[in-house]
């Protein structure tokens, strides 16, 4: 396939999903109960934060692939050359990794759903190594082995589930088993939970199954780790989702919610330790999603109010990291550098990348007005509200952390005398950046920024019937 | 059929030990895919009624795609590659067999809790064989240096998963294990890319030489 007809189809194709996922957005008022496929309010709010990423992930694509294209490019860190994979496969592979997503969000059929987690790993295994060495296939096959040995557990804990609603129900459709919850077998259940949780949580990033996340992030192209992080660790967390609604309706919901929050408590506790003593600004954002995935662990296993700020929180997240890593890659290309303390001024040198750099760190770290900030205080107010002192305190303990540890790399990085970069004289004028590397980081920030000023009332609605399933207000 | 089916599982896991025990990659991917034949076999003859259609299809697809295609497929790594054998695994192999003979201990000791409560038409050994052949695979992917083996490890495990779906009767509908069947196949024919590619970039496919990316 010619490079740009290649471009232009996934720009195209990433417009048609939107636009149908837009259309299916109002078109179903009630929730659907289909056999194997439905959207129902949790999985319409995932499947919507998959489309907006996507199409904005798209837009910067399309340039990205502009300026690599036919290019021989010298490895940044070791000197040597390397060639990239051929376009066509690239956007072949972008293409499957979206309708895996999207297939994962409105799965109704726990078997289909794992099918659909599964296809996900392979279809985003050639996105990693899309700049084809030794490190990036590394990283590849540590992220092809992890997350498919951790799937493997789930597929058994799936098999469980069918053991427990044994002469109960006939599929493992998602309504009847929750219709029927009451009659599972209990031991089986919780059995099924704990490998479901583990198996799901290898690809959702939770810690300490999360040992592949780093080198995949700073390995990938900056594209390619924004939609991991800010997509897919959504689809696997919806995976763990459907999975505790059906213990929540089983009258387990005390069973794993705590097992919820041990994982999130353990992801926070890791990612702080990480992120304080880090060097490298795309591992960076990768322990601040092993954070965030901690926040929505907790969240949903604090109950109440916490489960509907675990839900916002989620399309929070996304909008800032799918920012910060798009950003990342800008600042990787006029700096040719992925060390934070080869990084000065990148306010001076370049004003909206650095901008968008800080303001996407303040969001994320949780400062007002952002949307972050509203999410993570309604995650407090939750747990304070169900009485799980121990667990508000490392929550607050960690954040505080984590915000330090991020500022302290951070800042720097922003200002100061600009550092050396190639093709730079180390004047104080600013590089003029493209505009397709700024417009969609400008969108997701203006998102983030807009979801703290304000949420609508009909997103309000949607997170509080998605949020009635999973024990939610 | 009790007879029939207890022997089977002897030799199920007779063919872990030899996947933990052997340093040769053939005798390897052979005893895998020896696994895929017995998996189908306990399939046919645990089904109580005359061989029902599906049930038949779908043990001949698992005998193609399990005793056939994935042993074909990995053979031909293997010669792409020039690997035969497994050059000092990180834990020796006579360590490997006791953690074996360990690992069987402990797939019983999980499997008595459940089985209490499993219904009662479960064949008493198929599950703690099923978990035994899980914690194998998952032994083989720590404990090898070489890619190819670890994706020895992954089908190992994958077989483990199968008996317990085996041996729990599960019926989901044929589209779904066709589904997980095609994902499997599909995960080994990606890896197998991975592979060569890694093969081409470093000239051999040891995984501890894959140890750039680390804190």
């Amino acid at each position: 396939m010619e490079p740009a007809c290649a471009a232009a189809s996934v720009g195209v194709g990433a417009l048609a999903h939107a636009a149908a996922v837009f259309g299916l957005f109002f078109s179903f008022p009630s929730d659907a109960e289909g056999r194997w496929v439905g959207l129902d309010s949790l999985g319409r709010m995932f499947l919507a934060t998959t489309a907006i990423l996507f199409l904005s992930v798209v837009f910067y694509t399309l340039g990205y692939l502009r300026r690599e294209e036919g290019r021989t490019t010298r490895d940044l860190e070791e000197g040597f050359l390397f060639r990239n994979e051929p376009e066509g496969m690239f956007v072949g592979c972008l293409f499957l990794f979206l309708a895996s997503m999207s297939l994962v969000c409105i799965a109704q059929h726990l078997g289909l759903l794992w099918v659909a987690v599964e296809a996900t790993t392979l279809a985003s295994a050639p996105l990693i190594s899309f700049h084809r060495h030794h490190r990036s296939l590394e990283a590849t096959w540590k992220y092809l082995l992890i997350c498919s040995v951790g799937i493997a557990f789930a597929l058994l804990g799936v098999f469980m589930l069918a053991v427990a609603g044994e002469g109960l129900v006939r599929l493992l459709a998602l309504h009847e088993l929750i219709a029927s919850a009451g009659g599972l077998n209990p031991v089986w259940l919780k059995a099924a939970f704990i490998l479901m949780l583990v198996g799901y949580g290898t690809k959702a990033r939770l810690a300490p199954m999360h040992t592949w996340l780093p080198d995949a992030h700073s390995e990938a192209p900056s594209m390619v780790s924004a939609l991991l992080s800010g997509a897919l660790l959504n689809c696997a967390f919806l995976a763990q989702l459907r999975a505790h609604a059906i213990l929540l309706a089983a009258g387990l919901g005390m069973f794993s919610g705590g097992l919820l929050i041990v994982f999130g408590l353990i992801s926070l506790v890791v990612a702080a330790l990480f992120v304080v003593r880090q060097g490298d600004y795309k591992r960076l954002l990768a322990y601040s999603s092993i954070e965030n995935m901690g926040i929505l662990a907790l969240g949903m296993g604090g109950g109440g109010l916490a489960v509907a700020g675990a839900l916002l929180h989620a399309l929070n997240h996304s909008l800032a990291k799918g920012l910060l890593f798009l950003v990342s890659g800008n600042l990787l290309a006029v700096f040719r550098s992925k060390r934070i303390a080869d990084i000065q001024g990148a306010l001076s040198l370049t004003p909206i990348s650095g901008g968008l750099w800080l303001g996407g760190f303040f969001a994320l770290g949780g400062l007002p007005p952002f949307g972050p900030f509203l999410s993570e205080w309604l995650v407090l107010k939750g747990l304070l509200e169900n009485g799980r002192w121990v667990a508000a305190v490392f929550f607050l303990l960690a954040l505080s952390v984590v915000f330090a540890g991020v500022m302290r790399h951070i800042l720097p990085m922003a200002f100061g005398r600009p550092s050396m970069a190639e093709g730079h004289d180390g004047s104080s004028s600013s590089i003029r950046e493209p505009l397709w590397s700024i417009l969609s980081p400008l969108v997701l920030g203006a998102m983030a920024l807009g979801l703290g000023l304000f949420v609508s009332a009909p997103l309000w609605r949607l997170i509080h019937r998605a949020a009635v399933g999973l024990g939610g207000p | 059929m009790t007879g029939i089916v207890d022997f089977l599982i002897v030799l199920l896991l007779l063919t872990n030990l030899r996947i933990l025990g052997s340093s040769r990659i053939p005798a390897c991917i052979s005893a895998v895919a020896l696994q895929g034949v017995l998996l189908a076999v306990i399939l046919v003859s645990l089904s109580s009624e005359p061989l029902w259609g599906g049930t038949a299809a779908f043990a001949l697809l698992l005998l193609a795609v399990k005793g056939v295609v994935l042993p074909w497929l990995l053979r031909r790594a293997m010669r792409d590659a020039s690997v035969t054998r497994e050059v000092e695994p990180f834990v020796d192999f006579s360590t490997l067999l006791l953690l074996g003979g360990g690992l069987m201990g402990l797939s019983f000791l999980i499997a008595r809790p459940l089985q209490v409560s499993a219904p009662p038409s479960t064949e008493k050994g198929l599950l703690p064989s099923a978990f035994f052949t899980l914690l194998t695979g998952l032994l083989v992917i720590i404990t090898r240096r070489k890619a190819l083996t670890q994706v020895l490890g992954y089908l190992t495990m994958e077989n483990g998963v199968y008996l317990f779906g085996v041996s729990q009767a599960i019926r989901e509908p044929l589209l779904i294990e066709l589904g997980i069947l095609l994902d499997v196949m599909a995960a080994v024919f990606v890896m197998g890319i991975v592979l060569f590619q890694i093969n081409r970039e470093f000239d051999h496919i040891d995984t501890d030489r894959l140890s750039v990316l680390k804190e």
